[in-house]
């Protein structure tokens, strides 16, 4: 009997906690392929003085300057031509909705860098633009490097946006629509100041990814001479061949500016989480 | 006797494969409380989302206040109405949702003077008043600042019937505003449309809970199969019906 109650007795026990080797292993394993990659660049044959004398150079800063107009320009096309082309294809017009769903099966079907260079060289097919009678302009001199990446960019943008658009506006539940409608609201402000709010929360993770990704995407308009951080660095590197240095001075900006984005991104989030997110706090 | 706000004449819905109503005829007068009663599938709440025009009717015609429902007469040609027009003849007609559909991303406040301002234009100022008036008549005083998350279901009920009022309805529709209540939070909403009732607001209650029925209700109508089979003064519906199904049904309940 008191046997039995000395075996359930655990009080004065102490508790040795278990030791994780395997992680101790694995941790140390990645230290020391790390600590090799960091040496291989000390002594591999990078003037590093070069990186730190372009790294705020005029060209390169200006490079940035147009690398963050054009991920901004591009994805406010993009988010414009997503949102109408998401909320034509839900709509109960056929002929609407097969036109949204034919420009979503197109740009995003064709590579950014394609679509790009066929915009730059819209004038080779089309001389003359604009309204036969009212005004038309000479096609070279509209679509600068500027006007075609933004428009190859953002149109091929929203072919992916107006599918996350599309996804987030099915995700609010039906009992929203008709709550929207039982107070009296019509299509475009039941839209405007129900739907498209929820709809938010579903959406923008998704579109902060996609300004991330734009802000890279944006590089491959070096090809038809905007000069955005890459086509500049390229320019640096023609003349004094430091090419690699040149490189690590543009991936410190792209690096950059993905890290402030990213930063706002979780502050955009925040915002439009508020009735949710208090959900998950008390639960 | 006072006037006849809804008049519903052979209501006729549709569903691929099934009739949900079946020439459903129905009298309301104004400031009339109307219990819609009856086993689930029979068209209750079908007949509810017709009033306020969620559903499209294939045959038969509502009036509210005189006014024919998503279409325009002229001479012998009915037209139908448009989107706006709809919305406008919605206005009339306030409906409470079993699933409350409060707006998540809006405070019980806003959820309550939504409608006003963006919909009847209402001065800022003046809904808000209003709703805080509403708000605190439904026993939220406190809470007006919540999300929809924050509250309990019988508080975002309450909240939904708020909201309701906040449009100034002629008629207010409610759809099993208790079915999705634990069993302690329905007396609370119960009180609310009870205090509502009192003061002379016209209701249609689709409703399981027999005692509001019995307690509140000035007319209960029993439907069964999409057909209202029997419509009549409370008491005598529920107590000595003359529809045989009518009376099977009710004793069902009480057991």
């Amino acid at each position: 009997m008191t046997d039995e109650r000395d075996m359930y007795q655990t009080s004065h026990l102490r508790i040795v906690p278990r030791r994780h080797w395997g992680r101790w292993i694995a941790a140390g394993v990645v230290c020391l392929l790390l600590a090799a990659l960091v040496r291989a660049f000390i002594n591999g044959k990078i003037e590093w003085n070069y990186v730190g004398q372009f790294l705020f150079s005029q060209s390169i800063l200006e490079g940035l300057v147009n690398t963050i107009l054009m991920t901004f320009a591009a994805m406010a096309v993009g988010i414009t031509l997503g949102v109408i082309f998401a909320i034509m294809r839900i709509s109960e017009n056929p002929v609407l909705s097969t036109i949204a769903t034919g420009y979503v099966w197109i740009f995003r079907g064709a590579p950014a860098l394609l679509q790009l260079l066929l915009w730059f060289n819209l004038a080779l097919v089309f001389p003359k633009i604009g309204i036969p009678g009212l005004f038309e302009w000479r096609t070279v001199d509209v679509m600068t490097p500027f006007v075609a990446a933004m428009l190859a960019l953002g149109i091929q943008q929203g072919a992916y946006t107006s599918e996350v658009v599309r996804g987030g506006l099915l995700s609010v539940d039906a009992g929203q629509y008709e709550a929207a409608r039982s107070i009296g609201m019509g299509q475009l402000l039941m839209l405007r100041r129900i739907i498209l709010p929820q709809a938010m929360r579903v959406i923008l993770p998704p579109i902060g990814n996609e300004l991330i990704g734009m802000v890279k995407t944006t590089s491959l308009a070096s090809v038809i001479q905007y000069s955005e951080i890459l086509h500049n660095a390229q320019i640096i590197y023609y003349a004094n061949t430091r090419v690699l240095e040149l490189l690590l001075v543009a991936s410190f900006w792209y690096l950059s500016a993905v890290t402030v984005l990213s930063i706002g991104q979780m502050y955009v989030e925040r915002y439009f989480a508020r009735g949710i997110q208090r959900l998950k706090a008390a639960g | 006797m006072s006037e006849i706000l809804v008049k519903a004449i052979d209501v006729t819905k549709r569903f691929t494969g099934f009739t949900a109503l079946d020439r459903a005829s129905l009298d309301i007068r104004k400031g009339e409380v109307c219990c819609i009663i009856g086993p689930s599938g029979s068209g209750k709440s079908t007949f509810l989302r017709c009033i306020n025009m969620l559903e499209r009717i294939d045959g038969g015609a509502i009036w509210i206040g005189g006014e024919l429902l998503g279409y325009r007469r002229d001479g012998d040609r009915l037209y139908e109405m448009r989107d706006s027009e709809i919305a406008r003849q919605r206005r009339r007609t306030g409906m409470v949702f079993q699933r409350f559909n409060l707006f998540p991303h809006l405070t019980a406040l806003q959820n309550v003077t939504e409608g006003p301002i963006h919909v009847l234009g209402e001065e800022r100022k003046a809904a808000a008043d209003h709703a805080r008036e509403l708000l605190a008549r439904v026993g939220l005083a406190d809470k007006m600042n919540h999300y929809p998350s924050e509250l309990s279901g019988g508080q975002q009920q309450r909240v939904a019937i708020a909201r309701a009022m906040g449009m100034r309805p002629e008629l207010i529709l409610f759809d099993e505003p208790t079915s999705a209540l634990d069993p302690e939070l329905v007396s609370e909403v119960l009180d609310v449309m009870k205090d509502l009732a009192e003061s002379g607001m016209t209701m249609v209650v689709v409703t399981h809970e027999m005692g509001f029925a019995r307690g509140v209700a000035d007319t209960v109508a029993f439907m069964e199969a999409g057909r209202i089979e029997e419509v009549g003064p409370a008491k005598k519906v529920l107590s000595e019906p003359d529809n045989a199904r009518c009376a099977a049904f009710i004793r069902a309940v009480h057991k």
